[in-house]
């Protein structure tokens, strides 16, 4: 369940506190999860991490260029909207996207391969990192604009209204973008015409390199609707289960006409804004805390031991698995070719049909 | 003694009808008092009386149409004076011209309004020389302002695809701010005739993401100067995002409403953006000049699969043109239209510049000078082989722009012409545009500031050493 939380690294105390069910109880206390979600998340979460341990890696190796901004810490929050969403919801977040496109169902090849720059990436190549579409999954970007996808986003909202469909759009964006004013332009239209749209704000607490505290005259982001009469509520972004409940609230009350709905998910990264960041505005010792305290996936692992569903096979089995996705979309990224040159100007224009 | 004036309700207003008078020969009006309504194509007004006194004549007969803005409509007489009879005035139904205390009569009425409207002007049809070749043969032409025929080619379009709808600020109860979306509420709706709030960089983005989503919106902007608000979206996500999704998410958009100066309105509302927009890839950029290519082109971009920035013109909104009639009239994007034949100069202009070109080719013409005159209609993809061709003919190029000089639409097309035709130029180019300064709110700067047909006459006469 969504709730307030009171301190930052408070969470694993309050679950500390919590009791077990009983050995073979179906469900946790968090929320009504299964064994078998709860394996799925922890499957999906490991997934992001290894894949963007490896991007990280081959940004190292000169395999990726630009800029990269990963999703480690964050991991949660992905997986747990993804879990609430409907098929055809749409999803649309900014720069620090590949996390939602492994969630959204898109080939980590074709991810990682878009990394390099290569023709079997995505985009083919040209969209790179911050860039990358599909609509088969009705993952619309990869924005590289702060704050542009939460206009864009209430826009999607704003067709799905238009054709009565019943899709919600799920629109991400960070502490920093949460600035933005296109983002209240939107907050507006999307209460005024009952659009439905979910804000997902993942507050990681630094917008690049300042402190939320430093940006913002009001850091409890999810009051930032109240003017515009949007319902908003702080979840636990480290708790994958807490995010899925929240955004199955929250994607209901869109869905059923009563407009948007902000959450503001309280989520930690554990890496620089980008690649090219030395972190010098915060300590490692409180990195090494949330890590080690809050961790998400780590809380996942709890769960499954509190509800006496630990299986190390079936926990190495994915493992296995995951390293497997990983290592081959990075061997799909190494080895894919750079786009033809004759690519240079295709895409410019789609030809009018007659 | 004092004469009312036919007031201007709007910086661009020519002329209006009077609609109605409210008092009669003898009232006794004060200030504040309403004494007449005027009508304009765009809206009524009530006349306020600003003096005291007493109504001596009505000049003006109700119901008179055309009647020209500072034209006397009524004779108040001053506290105290003696009502006298009106002296011989004109006949009250048929307006006369604006006052002639004016120096320069032709170069104000230049600054106000289209030069084919100016009174020494000729009909329009008249000086377009060239019939258009893309017009079916038979094909009825009925006389249509390009305000209308905007709105038509919006609600033949809106009729035609579901997937179609207008957004914008006060497109939809306001009938829009210019009046180009008169009516499509009625027809369509408040699903797909949106009002919304003041915020462009909110409404641009979400017109896109809608495009994004498959829809097809046409998104009004008051005017283009209010759209650099929404500039990010126009550019980062409309245009390149085609590109940047390896062609999967293909945004089909129109941005439009009026573009370049009106008049009087000042540095902040007077822009041309054809330079900014034409530079970029991605997008295509549509300035027409009158009412037919103002309907057919719009048509074009409504169905085009690409992010569209159409450039209207507020100086053109009121003026009449032969439009084809009762044909689907879509003219294509990326071809120029030659829109005068001369053999002894190129003119190149697109929007209100096409009109200024037209009235200096006829001037030209007095002194033997044959212009040609290339309406480019379309900046991106721009059309340069017709320029190149009319070039290769002439020998000599004039371009002409409301936008600055300095990179601009001049400068590319004077950069395609050495490309192409270096060989064939007996002049060096020149380029009329907007002085390079902020557009000054001076009644003599600004037409200090902006082009006119003495300054394309001079162009066009120092490019061929006469």
């Amino acid at each position: 369940m969504a709730r307030e939380q009171t301190g930052a690294i408070g969470r694993r105390k309050a679950n500390g506190a919590e009791k077990p069910k009983a050995p073979g109880s179906k469900t946790s206390a968090s929320g009504g999860v299964t064994k078998a979600e709860l394996l799925s998340y922890y499957r999906d979460m490991l997934l992001i991490r290894r894949f963007e341990e490896r991007a990280g890696q081959l940004y190292g190796m000169g395999l990726i260029g630009g800029f990269c901004h990963l999703y480690i810490g964050q991991e949660a929050i992905a997986v747990g909207v993804a879990a609430a969403k409907r098929p055809g919801d749409q999803m649309i977040t900014g720069y620090r996207d590949h996390g939602h496109m492994l969630v959204c169902g898109m080939d980590p090849k074709e991810v990682m391969a878009e990394l390099t720059g290569r023709s079997g990436g995505s985009s083919h190549g040209k969209g790179g990192s911050m860039h990358m579409f599909s609509t088969e999954a009705a993952f619309y970007g990869g924005h590289g604009i702060v704050g542009a996808q939460v206009s864009l986003g209430t826009g999607l909202a704003l067709a799905n209204k238009y054709r009565g469909d019943g899709k919600v759009c799920f629109a991400y964006y960070g502490d920093g973008a949460a600035n933005q004013g296109q983002v209240y332009e939107s907050f507006n239209m999307a209460e005024l015409w009952k659009l439905p749209i979910v804000y997902v704000i993942e507050n990681n607490e630094y917008a690049m390199g300042t402190a939320i505290g430093r940006s913002s005259s009001e850091t409890k982001l999810h009051k930032r609707g109240v003017s515009f009469n949007i319902p908003g509520e702080e979840v636990d972004g480290m708790d994958v289960t807490a995010v899925r409940e929240a955004a199955r609230k929250a994607a209901e009350h869109a869905r059923s006409g009563h407009g948007p709905y902000i959450l503001e998910m309280k989520t930690y990264r554990y890496r620089g804004h980008s690649m090219s960041d030395p972190a010098t505005y915060r300590t490692r010792d409180e990195v090494d805390e949330v890590r080690k305290t809050r961790d998400p996936i780590d809380h996942v692992e709890e769960l499954l031991e509190k509800n006496g569903w630990s299986d190390e096979a079936v926990a190495k089995a994915i493992d296995a698995e995951v390293k497997r996705i990983v290592a081959d979309a990075a061997e799909f990224a190494r080895t894919s070719p750079e786009p033809d040159p004759s690519e240079l100007y295709t895409d410019v224009y789609t030809e009018a049909s007659a | 003694m004092t004469d009312v004036l036919m007031p201007a309700l709007s910086p661009t207003m020519e002329e209006g009808t009077l609609a109605k008078w409210h008092v009669k020969v003898g009232d006794t009006v004060k200030s504040g008092d309403v004494i007449a309504e005027i009508e304009t194509d765009k809206a009524t007004m009530e006349v306020e009386a600003v003096d005291e006194g007493v109504v001596e004549a009505l000049l003006v007969a109700e119901g008179a149409e055309e009647v020209k803005v500072n034209t006397p409509i009524a004779r108040l007489s001053g506290e105290g004076e003696a009502a006298r009879p009106a002296p011989a005035a004109k006949p009250p139904a048929a307006p006369g011209p604006p006052p002639s205390n004016d120096p320069q009569p032709a170069s104000r009425a230049e600054a106000k309004g289209d030069p084919v409207r100016a009174p020494a002007a000729a009909p329009a049809a008249a000086v377009v020389a060239l019939r258009d070749p893309e017009l079916p043969a038979g094909v009825n032409l009925v006389k249509v302002t390009v305000r209308d025929a905007l709105r038509d080619a919006m609600a033949e379009e809106m009729r035609r695809d579901p997937d179609v709808f207008l957004m914008g600020e006060e497109v939809a109860q306001y009938q829009g701010a210019y009046k180009v979306s008169r009516g499509l509420l009625e027809e369509f709706g408040d699903k797909r005739v949106v009002d919304t709030p003041i915020t462009e960089h909110g409404f641009a983005g979400m017109g896109v993401g809608a495009a994004m989503a498959g829809l097809k919106p046409i998104v009004e902007f008051m005017t283009f100067n209010f759209a650099m608000q929404a500039i990010d979206h126009i550019i980062n996500s409309a245009a390149k995002t085609l590109y940047m999704s390896g062609g999967q998410i293909r945004p089909s958009i129109v941005f439009r409403g009026p573009n370049g100066a009106a008049a009087r309105v000042g540095a902040q509302h007077s822009q041309d953006y054809a330079g900014w927009y034409g530079h970029v890839p991605g997008l295509k950029v549509v300035a027409p000049y009158d009412a037919a290519d103002a309907k057919g082109l719009l048509k074009a971009a409504i169905r085009d699969p690409n992010p569209v920035v159409f450039l209207e013109h507020e100086m053109l909104y009121g003026q009449e043109f032969d439009v084809p009639d009762g044909v689907d009239w879509v003219v294509p994007i990326g071809k120029a239209k030659v829109r005068r034949e001369g053999t002894g100069v190129t003119l190149v202009a697109y929007s209100r510049m096409v009109g200024f070109c037209l009235k200096a080719a006829e001037e030209l013409a007095a002194d033997g000078i044959e212009a040609e005159v290339v309406d480019l209609r379309t900046i991106r993809p721009m059309d340069w082989q017709t320029v190149v061709d009319s070039v290769k003919k002439t020998n000599r190029l004039v371009t002409v722009e409301e936008g600055w000089g300095p990179m601009g639409v001049g400068a590319e097309i004077c950069a395609k012409v050495l490309e192409h035709a270096f060989d064939y130029l007996d002049a060096p180019p020149v380029r009329v545009h907007q002085e390079d300064v902020p557009l000054p709110y001076a009644a003599n700067l600004e037409l200090l500031s902006m082009p006119s047909i003495e300054k394309i006459v001079a162009a066009a006469k120092k490019v061929s050493y006469k």
